[in-house]
């Protein structure tokens, strides 16, 4: 049947045809990011949604999301889910606070000195992993679905978040502690004067967004060169210039913008490290591969010889310690390790996952899709606050575009 | 008097986007009679039987669909069950944990004048039911504890009792052993003199040779021919070159073997059951394989044979496994599968749906999967020789995919079993133990399967086929153990083997004291 296929030819089939190749799903959400950026800028007053501050504050507010969707991504793609990652968030923000404010006296925290900003935040890493590894164990080597392991890991830790703090908060943190929440790279413009860029400007801003374009066009081209030198399909050559040079403008905007408010956000260069780092894990190590064969079929992993639990362990290591960067990245942003913090940001995460085009059976999701599912909420959420919509309204519609966006998957996979 | 047909499927033709599932296909069934459709994986037979039964509605195809003597336009399943006509699929719809009554009558219950179920009436009806299909068991023994060839007994009562009048079944036989078939089909001969009229979709020829009335063969989509079965003899060589289009003489390649020394001994292996860890699953098991050698491994199902494949393979089944493995003389340990790989076992396992391949991967990736490894530089995988080595075999196996990018579960089961063997080629075993390496594909591609195991035994490895097909296995074959109730009951050389003689070693019982 499949090789004896008399074909009929129609002008769908010629477009189709041209898009072979073409990830719809994956460039689908990208679209639709800009267009939802587009929206907000005609309808927001002053477009104000594209005014440099606000994608300066775009990206502060939703850095931690994007690094928790990230351990989320490849939890989700190995078959289990996280619900613990808003409470571990919340647990250690407490512990950095602890380790570098080691703030109230009468607390019996005394015998503890305060670590510089680094060791606070490298400590914070740390327990995260341990709390990781707590979960890893429980979900791996004794089998508890990681359903119920981290529904009560979302209790564990919010508990164990308020005996830290003692239900008050912890604060002020050092000023580097801040800068990796709230900092920006040389937001004094101290290069400009050297090169001649003018003050309205940060000038590092512009070399690194001017770098990363010119990283953006040699990693792509090269990929494709390899691609083709071992005659593998590529994507049709309209698609990957036209492609690459919309992505080389939006970035090129967005440094421009960026450049023209506070320069280059801090916790920017860490989601965009991570980003790298993460998509070449899960795409070109044999753990990243192994993860999508868990998902895909457990049984079949297991007899192709794949340490499993080792495997589901290392992923809660893993998001145990995304989790607790995340908590970093928001206590260094409030200035204030506070019990509340975190609270529903498991929720957020996930849906960013799935909007991205993760299966909620498993074996199916990447990084970069995940990313664009946390952005595509990011501005979703920015524009409507701009545009005075109420939180009521808000979340209805949060609500409607995650279900949506699954139904499309549904409904695409069905056509097929 | 209108005609004697109960059926009659007029010029069907269903096109799904880009293929032609069915071109003009008609098939005309007697009532009464027990009517055989065969043909290749992907000539039709599904399709046409999802068409009958409503699973693609009235509009969706072209054609008529005559059944009584009325032109029928089903729009779904329920409408075609209410006409009589059941479809059995391969893949039981059972649900596991509820009881066979409640199996029985799901989706159908009897219920009282207030709507709730009567109980005492379900239970007295399902043992009705139980006594005419012959299935002694308790009606409230939950589905999961019944074996396969009774559930599909179960099945067959659950279609009973909505009044069949057409039968359908799908690959009924595929996953039962010789018993369990030989049950089943006396039962359709039964329910033929009852007045229910039968299809049955199968790939076992001598079954369709014993039970079949009429023959109808499909391929690509067509109609080959309609066989009378009754009168002459029509041989299973006359069904094959029907389905194939060409004559098939010879149903196993030659066999030119040239056997080394012995590369691979067990000794005394015994495992006993994962949860009930007191019964004696493989038993005292002692066995070898010599280089460039075929050897069979016959017994029937829960005889015990996958349990010791698998139990050898990095235990990947059983617990308190004890006895020796031995390689070129020396033992070696295989208590996990990575340590088994990595002394050159491998194991391609009877259920490559669930146990073998990642479905909803590509065919590189699962090719790679088990010996991924060995594309690491510097830490990460170079998938462009990946798809240069996936390619490789998508040419020297013959996978028919459109490229080594297309999704496994697409590919028809015959190549989806070229894939496993692909992956386990991959990791450059030297003993293979193949499980089951030709269930449910078509006689074209049994024989290329073949061809690649002969072909790993002349490259020097070691091979184990296991298989419930003794025809299949003698023609392999160059030694033949059988096994039975987990212990190896005989020892048979290729010239020596003989069905009946394999048999009786399959069936032997232990000797009660």
């Amino acid at each position: 049947m499949s090789t004896a296929t008399t074909q009929k030819k129609s002008p769908f089939d010629a477009i189709k045809s041209r898009l072979q190749g073409v990830d719809l799903r994956q460039n689908g959400i990208f679209l639709a990011l800009i267009g939802l950026v587009i929206f907000f800028a005609a309808t927001t007053p002053n477009a104000a949604s594209i005014s440099p501050t606000n994608f300066s504050n775009l990206v502060v507010q939703n850095g931690y999301i994007l690094v928790l969707a990230i351990g989320m991504v490849m939890v989700i793609i190995a078959g289990h889910i996280d619900l613990s990652v808003g409470s571990i968030a919340a647990f250690i923000g407490a512990v950095a606070g602890i380790l570098t404010v080691r703030p109230i006296e009468q607390d019996g925290w005394e015998w503890l000195p305060a670590l510089p900003w680094w060791g606070g935040i490298l400590g914070a890493i740390l327990v995260g992993a341990i709390v990781g590894m707590w979960q890893g164990f429980w979900v791996a080597y004794v089998g508890i679905p990681a359903f119920i392991v981290t529904l009560a890991g979302m209790l564990l830790f919010r508990g164990l978040a308020l005996m830290t703090l003692q239900s008050s908060n912890i604060g002020p943190f050092p000023d580097e502690f801040r800068a990796i929440g709230n900092g920006f790279i040389d937001k004094e413009k101290t290069l400009n004067g050297l090169i001649g860029i003018p003050e309205q400007f940060n000038a590092i801003a512009l070399i690194i967004t001017a770098l990363g374009v010119v990283a953006i066009w040699i990693s792509q081209l090269r990929t494709r060169a390899g691609k083709i030198r071992y005659e593998q399909p590529v994507e049709p050559v309209f698609w990957f210039y036209g492609k690459n040079v919309i992505l080389s403008i939006m970035v090129a905007y967005l440094g421009i913008q960026l450049s023209q408010a506070n320069g280059i956000p801090i916790t920017l260069v860490v989601v965009v490290f991570l980003i790298l780092l993460y998509t070449m894990i899960m795409n070109k190590t044999p753990f990243g591969r192994y993860i999508y064969a868990i998902g895909g079929n457990l049984n079949a992993a297991v007899l192709s010889g794949i340490n499993v639990r080792l495997v589901n362990f290392f992923l809660f290591v893993n998001i145990g310690a995304l989790a607790a960067l995340s908590g970093v990245l928001i206590t260094a942003r409030m200035n204030s390790a506070v019990p509340k913090a975190g609270d529903g940001f498991e929720l957020d995460a996930i849906s960013s996952v799935f909007i991205g085009g993760a299966a909620v059976q498993g074996g199916v999701g990447t990084v970069t899709g995940s990313m664009l599912g946390g952005m595509i909420q990011g501005v979703l959420a920015n524009g409507m606050n701009l545009n005075s919509v109420g939180i009521d309204v808000q979340m209805t519609i949060k609500g409607l575009v995650l279900l949506l966006a699954v139904a499309f998957d549904v409904w695409s996979k069905r056509r097929k | 008097m209108a005609s004697n047909s109960i059926l009659e499927m007029k010029n069907i033709t269903k096109i799904f986007p880009g293929v032609k599932a069915l071109d003009d296909v008609s098939l005309t069934v007697e009532r009464g009679e027990i009517h055989a459709i065969c043909g290749e994986n992907g000539a039709g037979k599904s399709t046409l039987m999802k068409v009958l039964s409503g699973v693609y509605a009235f509009g969706t195809y072209i054609g008529d669909i005559v059944y009584e003597n009325e032109v029928r336009k089903f729009a779904n399943i329920s409408d075609s069950e209410a006409q009589g006509i059941v479809i059995i699929h391969q893949e039981l719809a059972l649900s596991p944990h509820l009881s066979i009554a409640e199996n029985i009558f799901l989706g159908n219950e009897i219920k009282n004048v207030f709507g709730l179920i009567n109980w005492n009436k379900t239970y007295q009806e399902a043992s009705s039911l139980m006594a005419r299909v012959g299935l002694k068991e308790d009606p409230n023994l939950p589905i999961k504890d019944v074996g396969v060839g009774k559930q599909q007994l179960v099945e067959i009562a659950k279609a009973l009792s909505k009044r069949v009048k057409l039968l359908i079944l799908d690959e009924p036989t595929a996953a039962l052993n010789d018993e369990d078939s030989a049950h089943l089909l006396d039962l359709l001969r039964h329910l033929k003199g009852q007045g229910i009229t039968s299809i049955i979709i199968s790939h076992k020829l001598n079954e369709i040779e014993a039970i079949a009335d009429t023959t109808t063969i499909l391929r690509d989509g067509k109609t080959i021919e309609s066989l009378n079965m009754k009168g002459s003899k029509v041989s299973q060589e006359r069904i094959i070159k029907g389905m194939v289009g060409r004559e098939m003489d010879n149903r196993y390649p030659a066999r030119n073997a040239d056997i080394g020394d012995e590369i691979l001994r067990v000794e005394n292996w015994s495992a006993y059951h994962p949860i009930d860890s007191t019964r004696l699953v493989v038993d005292d098991v002692s066995m070898n394989v010599r280089k460039g050698e075929i050897v069979g491994l016959a017994g029937i199902m829960g005889a015990g044979r996958t349990e010791f494949a698998r139990s050898v393979f990095g235990h990947s089944y059983g617990t308190n496994i004890t006895g020796k493995v031995y390689k070129n003389g020396k033992e070696i340990s295989v208590k996990t599968i990575s340590e088994a790989i990595s002394n050159g076992l491998a194991y391609a396992t009877e259920d490559r749906k669930r146990f073998g391949l990642n479905l909803i991967e590509d065919v590189k990736r699962n090719i790679s999967l088990a010996s991924l490894k060995s594309f690491v530089r510097f830490g990460l995988v170079n998938d462009n020789e990946e798809y240069k080595r996936a390619s490789e075999y998508r040419a020297s196996m013959n996978i028919k995919s459109p490229s080594v990018l297309s999704v496994v579960g697409q590919l028809s089961g015959g190549n989806q079993q070229k894939v496993v063997l692909s992956k386990w080629i991959n990791v450059n075993p030297d003993v293979l133990i193949l499980d089951e390496p030709t269930r449910g594909i078509d006689v074209g591609a049994k024989y290329e399967i073949y061809l690649i195991i002969q072909r790993l035994a002349s490259e020097g490895k070691g091979v184990i086929v296991i298989s419930s097909e003794l025809p299949e296995l003698i023609g392999i074959c160059d030694r033949i153990y059988a096994i039975s109730e987990g212990r190896i009951t005989g020892e048979v050389l290729r010239q020596d083997a003989k069905p009946e003689l394999l048999m009786s070693y399959m069936t032997m019982e232990k000797s009660k004291k």
